[in-house]
C-alpha cells in the first residue's frame, strides 16, 4: 500500500484555482520529487496535502486513511511533517526552543528530549548553537534546523519544499548529503527542488507538473534522461 | 542570575508593601493607579506584544469591568462578584472581536478595534437607564470582607496590590505554559507555527479574549479608586495611552508593562513642576524614546542587567569553536 496517495486534487487560493487535478503516489522508503517550471503549482501541492489550503475536489490518503482537508495538527499526529520553503524559523527563539516547538503537539517528556538529542547527533552544528537565536544562523543552518525539526516525532513522511533555495553551492551539497543520509535510514521523502537534475539523481520516482496538472512521470533515472523533459526543464 | 532575580523580587515586594505606609493621599492614589494600569498593560501586552494583534479597544474592555462593579454594587452583589461579571463580559466581547482579528491585520485591525471602542463609548453615553449616560455613576463602593473593609485609600491600595499580584502570576503562568509558547510562535512566524501544529484560530481568539479579560479586571479595580466613572474615562485616548505603555515598555517582554505603566503614569506627574509645558515635554520624551529605543525602555533595562551580571557573575563568553561540518551518519 502506498504511504501517500493524492487523487486528482483541485485547490488554490480563494476562487483562484491553481491545481487542476494533480495525482501522485509515494511508496514507503522512497524519495519522490516533483519538478516543473515556476507557477506549476509545486508548493501549492504541499500546502494542500498538509491542510494549509482547502482541497476543493479530489482526495488525499495517508497510510490508507482519508486525510482530505484535515488540519496540520491531525497530519502531524499521523506522522507527516512539512518543511516549507524559505527561512521558516522562529527568529527570536533559540535553536533549542525552535526544535522543541517542532514537537508542539506532544507534551514535553524524557522521550521527547531524547529525540531532540538524536537530532543534535544528526546535526552537530545545531547542538553547538542550541542557545543562539535561530535568526542569527546562516541560511544553510536554518535549513538544517528546519529539517531537524521535521525529523522530531519520527515522521513516516517528510514534505520538503525547495530545501536548497538561495543557498551557496557548498551548503547546497551539504543539504543533499543530508537528504541522501536520511534515505539510507529509510526515511520517506516527497520533495520539490528547483535544481531538478540534482533532485532526480537521488529520486526513486518523479512527477513533472505543468500549469497545475500532471505532465510526465517515471523513475528518477527515466525522467532525467527523457529528451522532452531535458529540453523543457533541465536546460540541456 | 537566579539569586539576582529572587533578590529583585523580594526587594520589589518589600517596596510595594512598605512604601505606601509613608505616602500622602495623592501619591497613594498615583501608586494605586499605576498598579491598575499595570494590570491593563499586561493584558494588552498579551494581545499585542505576544500574539501580535493590535487593539485600540482596550479602554472599551476596561469599561465593562468598571460599569459591572458600579452597577452591581448598589444591588448588593459583593465586589468580587462584580469583578467576575465584568471580566467575563470583557472576555466574551474579546472573543467576539477576536473573530474579525482572524481576518484582518495591522492597520485594518486597528480600525476595527477603534470602531469598537467608539461604539462602546456611545452605548455607555446613551444607555442612560443603565449607565447614567454622560453623568456617569458616582459613589462607587469599595470592597469589604465582613468586618475587613478596604475603605481607606491605603487599605484599597493593598487590595489592588493583591489583585495585581494575582494577575502578574497568572500572566507569568500563561506565558510559560504551552499557550505562551504558542502565542510567541504565532507572533514570530505564523506559517511555521501552523506547520508545527499550532491552531492559529484558537490561539489568536484566546489571546484577544484573555487580554481583554485582564482589561476587565483593571477596569473593575479602577472604578472604586476614583469612586466615580463616566463614559469620558473610556475613550480612544485612554486606549492609546495603554498602547503607549506597552510599546514604550517593550512589546512582548514580560518586564515591558511594568516599565511602561510606571513611566506613562508617573512621568507626567514628575514633569508637573514645569507647569503648562509638561505635556509638551512628555510628548517629546515619548518621541525621543521611540526614535532611540524602538524596542522600548526594556532595552535600557537589559543593558543594565547585562552590565551588572557580567561584572559580578559570569565571565565573558568564550569564543565559539570553529564550525564542524554537519554530516549525517547512517545508523
Amino acid at each position: 500500500m502506498a504511504l501517500l496517495e493524492v487523487h486528482d486534487i483541485h485547490a488554490g487560493y480563494g476562487k483562484m484555482e491553481i491545481l487542476h487535478g494533480v495525482t501522485l503516489k509515494v511508496e514507503p522508503g522512497q524519495i519522490v520529487s516533483i519538478i516543473g517550471p515556476n507557477g506549476a503549482g509545486k508548493s501549492t501541492v504541499f500546502k494542500t496535502i498538509f491542510g494549509l489550503l482547502p482541497v476543493q475536489q479530489g482526495r488525499v490518503l495517508f497510510a490508507g486513511e482519508e486525510v482530505t482537508n484535515r488540519s496540520p495538527e491531525v497530519l502531524l499526529r499521523r506522522g507527516m511533517t512539512f518543511v516549507p520553503q524559505g527561512r521558516n524559523v522562529f527568529p527570536l527563539m533559540t535553536v533549542e526552543e525552535n526544535l522543541l516547538l517542532g514537537a508542539y503537539i506532544r507534551k514535553r517528556s524524557p522521550e521527547l528530549l531524547a529525540e531532540v538529542e538524536r537530532v543534535y547527533e544528526t546535526f552537530p552544528i545545531l547542538r553547538e548553537k542550541r542557545k543562539d537565536r535561530a535568526g542569527d544562523l546562516s541560511g544553510g543552518q536554518q535549513q538544517m534546523l528546519e529539517m531537524g525539526r521535521s525529523l522530531l516525532l519520527q515522521p513516516r513522511l517528510i514534505l520538503l519544499d525547495e530545501p536548497t533555495l538561495g543557498l551557496a553551492p557548498l551548503v547546497f551539497k551539504e543539504i543533499f548529503r543530508i537528504i541522501e543520509g536520511l534515505r539510507k535510514r529509510g526515511q520517506t521523502i516527497l520533495m520539490v527542488e528547483q535544481n531538478a537534475a540534482k533532485a532526480l539523481e537521488i529520486s526513486d520516482y518523479a512527477y513533472v507538473l505543468e500549469l497545475g496538472k500532471n505532465r510526465y512521470e517515471g523513475s528518477g533515472e527515466a525522467i532525467r534522461n527523457d529528451g522532452r523533459v531535458k529540453r523543457l526543464y533541465l536546460g540541456r | 542570575m537566579r539569586g539576582w532575580r529572587a533578590l529583585g523580587l523580594l526587594g520589589g515586594g518589600a517596596i510595594l508593601l512598605l512604601f505606601p505606609l509613608f505616602l500622602e493621599q495623592y501619591k497613594l492614589y498615583l501608586a494605586s493607579l499605576t498598579l491598575v494600569y499595570l494590570i491593563l498593560a499586561i493584558g494588552l501586552n498579551l494581545t499585542l506584544g505576544y500574539a501580535g494583534q493590535i487593539s485600540l479597544a482596550h479602554a472599551g474592555f476596561m469599561s465593562f469591568g468598571s460599569y459591572a462593579v458600579a452597577i452591581l454594587g448598589p444591588l448588593g452583589v459583593p465586589f468580587e462578584g462584580g469583578i467576575i461579571v465584568g471580566t467575563a463580559i470583557a472576555f466574551l466581547w474579546g472573543l467576539v472581536l477576536g473573530f474579525p482579528a482572524l481576518k484582518v491585520k495591522h492597520h485594518y485591525l486597528a480600525m476595527v478595534t477603534l470602531g469598537f471602542n467608539i461604539i462602546v463609548f456611545l452605548v455607555l453615553r446613551n444607555w442612560e437607564s443603565l449607565t447614567g449616560g454622560s453623568f456617569g455613576i458616582s459613589g462607587i463602593g469599595r470592597p469589604h470582607w465582613g468586618p475587613l473593609r478596604f475603605l481607606s485609600d491605603r487599605a484599597y491600595y493593598y487590595y489592588i496590590l493583591g489583585w495585581a499580584t494575582l494577575v502578574v502570576a497568572s500572566a507569568y503562568w500563561i506565558l510559560h505554559s504551552r499557550w505562551g509558547r504558542a502565542f510567541r510562535a504565532i507572533r514570530e512566524n505564523e506559517m511555521r507555527a501552523e506547520v508545527v501544529g499550532v491552531s492559529l484560530r484558537n490561539y489568536k481568539l484566546m489571546a484577544f479574549a484573555i487580554g481583554s479579560a485582564y482589561a476587565g479586571i483593571g477596569g473593575a479595580l479602577f472604578a472604586p479608586l476614583l469612586t466615580y466613572i463616566d463614559p469620558g474615562a473610556f475613550t480612544l485616548d485612554r486606549s492609546i495611552q495603554f498602547l503607549m505603555m506597552v510599546v514604550m515598555g517593550g512589546l512582548g517582554r514580560f518586564e515591558g508593562p511594568f516599565i511602561g505603566a510606571v513611566v506613562v503614569t508617573l512621568l507626567p506627574e514628575l514633569l508637573r513642576a514645569s507647569e503648562g509645558f509638561y505635556l509638551i515635554i512628555f510628548s517629546l520624551a515619548v518621541i525621543l524614546m521611540m526614535l532611540f529605543m524602538p524596542k522600548g525602555l526594556v532595552a535600557a533595562w537589559d543593558w543594565m542587567v547585562c552590565r551588572l551580571t557580567r561584572r559580578t557573575v559570569s565571565p565573558a563568553h568564550p569564543p565559539p569553536p570553529p564550525e564542524p561540518a554537519a554530516v549525517l551518519e547512517p545508523e
